[in-house]
């Protein structure tokens, strides 16, 4: 549903020096598929994600979304970066409106407040991002970028800046919004665990901006974290980050 | 989801005066007041002559004199209406400059380079062009004070506009918000607290430029007072003026700054915990 072909994108520096940043990435992701980015920081993960979501144009190469390609940022894909970025004077009601100014009001209160009770906040719509911890904060992210009900949802690096437990917690709250939405979800993971643990497929990049090795992970859901068909996948893909 | 189920209230650090009650909280702020009230007492017709030092008592007086002549509320009316005016003139031509200067970079390039060198120029430097141009009435002391006020306020915007954390910004461009939407919702908000630190730094200049406006010659006004104190060898009128124009100043001030605490209620910072117990 997602094809990337031979995507390039070199960034200019002050001094009109090019870098670049992806260099020839191709990627096919299937209809409610989850693939995990996984690469040494710099490599040109958060590239990709950025040009997918529309907002970045790529220097080469060609996005397309169920055939149509990507011109901008569209309802299609939502996306969360490492920071949840929830405008701090805004409550988490309104934090979330703002991906649905272009609806009706009354529609927009619905979704905001379905959205809400899946992703567990219900009880926290008129708070403040200060009162949020840092779960909360993330989980009201991805309630913003989910109440469009995209097709496609990005997530780079969404929970590096949580505790391990709370992280837990959210990658198996990501997993049950997937199930229940069913969207194509593609995320950028520093963590290898959770690369196995939730992706269909884990995609290995090396800098500069190419894709080193594709690994399926075929392994049924829910997958157990210590199980050794987890441990050994783990164990191939920091061998394959090594080599970068 | 166990954690959700609890609200994070971040433990304030000024929590543990919590407790003092408000009136006792507010009155803190009279302390060092009234103590130099007791030092000038102790020392004025003592240790220095009352024609230089009167006591408080004298110039309670004097003020009082004035009040009941009905000149008090005069002289503090033409001097706050003379603040207010050139604020609202400074403030007006620095919100719209400066909203400029941060948002173009061409505006900022053409621009910025003149208002910091204007900006260098000692601001009584423009009395006597001020003078020649608008004559020695109204026109020419509100202009002082707007330009005393634009400063400030300009600076503070276009800096406050320059920080704004792009990565919000990036989250109204996802959502297609439409240029419009996105200074709305994200950068005036985003902006607000510098804004009002130039706000109230302007506000706090406005009050000093009206007195260098009134030196200049005005026929009424806290200013006016003052010189007429001293023309006429009255101390105590150039005491009780000095004392009216910290209370204006700061009565003016608390203002702005109740608005600031209301408009900013949403901050996580140091000082605005403090505010919220104050
Ligand atoms: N806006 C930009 N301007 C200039 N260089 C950039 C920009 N964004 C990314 N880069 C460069 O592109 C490379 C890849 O960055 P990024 O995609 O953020 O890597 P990753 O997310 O894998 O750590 C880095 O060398 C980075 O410095
Ligand atoms: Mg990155």
């Amino acid at each position: 549903m997602l094809e990337l072909a031979a995507i390039a994108k070199q960034f200019d520096d002050r001094a009109g020096v090019s870098h670049r940043a992806l260099d020839g990435v191709s990627l096919s992701v299937g209809e409610h598929e989850i693939v995990a980015l996984v690469g040494t920081s710099g490599c040109g993960k958060s590239t990709l994600l950025r040009i997918v979501a529309g907002l970045e144009a790529p220097s080469r190469g060609r996005v397309a979304i169920r055939g149509r390609p990507v011109t901008g940022p569209s309802p299609e894909v939502g996306m969360v970066f490492q920071e949840p970025r929830l405008m701090p004077w805004l409550s988490v009601r309104e934090n979330v409106r703002l991906a649905l100014l272009d609806l009706p009001r009354d529609e927009q209160e619905r979704r905001i407040d379905a959205v809400l009770a899946q992703v567990g906040l219900s009880r926290f719509a008129d708070a403040l991002p200060r009162q949020l911890s840092g779960g909360m904060a993330q989980r009201a992210a991805i309630a913003r970028a989910l109440v469009r009900r995209p097709s496609v949802l990005l997530l780079d690096e969404p929970f590096s800046a949580l505790d391990s437990f709370t992280r837990m917690k959210l990658q198996d709250h990501l997993l049950d919004l997937w199930a229940g939405a069913r969207f194509t979800l593609i995320f950028v993971t520093h963590d290898v665990e959770e690369a196995v643990i939730l992706a269909d497929r884990v995609v290995v990049m090396r800098h500069p901006g190419r894709v080193q090795r594709e690994l399926p992970v075929a392994l049924p859901r829910p997958r157990r974290r210590s199980g050794a068909e987890v441990q050994a996948l783990k164990e191939e893909i920091v061998r394959e980050l090594d080599l970068t | 989801m166990s954690e959700s189920t609890t609200i994070v209230r971040r433990r304030r650090f000024v929590g543990a005066f919590g407790s003092v009650p408000r009136a006792l909280r507010a009155g803190r702020g009279l302390l060092l007041p009234l103590a130099l009230l007791v030092l000038w007492r102790l020392l004025s017709g003592e240790i220095v002559p009352a024609h230089l030092l009167p006591s408080p008592g004298a110039v309670l007086e004097e003020l009082v004199e004035l009040a009941r002549r009905g000149e008090l509320l005069g002289h503090l009316g033409a001097s706050a209406g003379r603040v207010a005016l050139g604020f609202a003139l400074g403030v007006l031509a620095a919100t719209l400059l400066g909203a400029l200067a941060g948002a173009s970079r061409l505006a900022r390039e053409l621009l910025d380079p003149t208002v910091q060198a204007l900006k260098a120029v000692p601001s009584l430097a423009w009395v006597p062009l001020f003078i020649l141009w608008f004559g020695i009435f109204e026109t020419s002391k509100v202009l002082l004070i707007a330009v005393g006020v634009f400063f400030p306020v300009y600076l503070n915007l276009m800096t406050g506009i320059l920080s704004v954390d792009r990565k919000l910004v990036e989250v109204g461009r996802i959502n297609r918000l439409s240029r419009l939407a996105i200074i709305r919702r994200i950068l005036v908000p985003a902006t607000l607290p510098s804004y009002l630190v130039g706000l109230r730094a302007g506000l706090a200049l406005g009050w000093m430029f009206v007195i260098a406006a009134e030196l200049m010659g005005a026929s009424e006004g806290l200013g006016f007072l003052m010189v007429d104190g001293q023309m006429t060898g009255r101390p105590a009128i150039i005491i009780g003026a000095l004392v009216l124009f910290a209370v204006a100043g700061k009565l003016s001030d608390a203002l702005l700054e109740r608005l600031s605490r209301r408009l900013l209620r949403w901050q996580d910072s140091f000082g605005a915990a403090e505010a919220g117990h104050a």
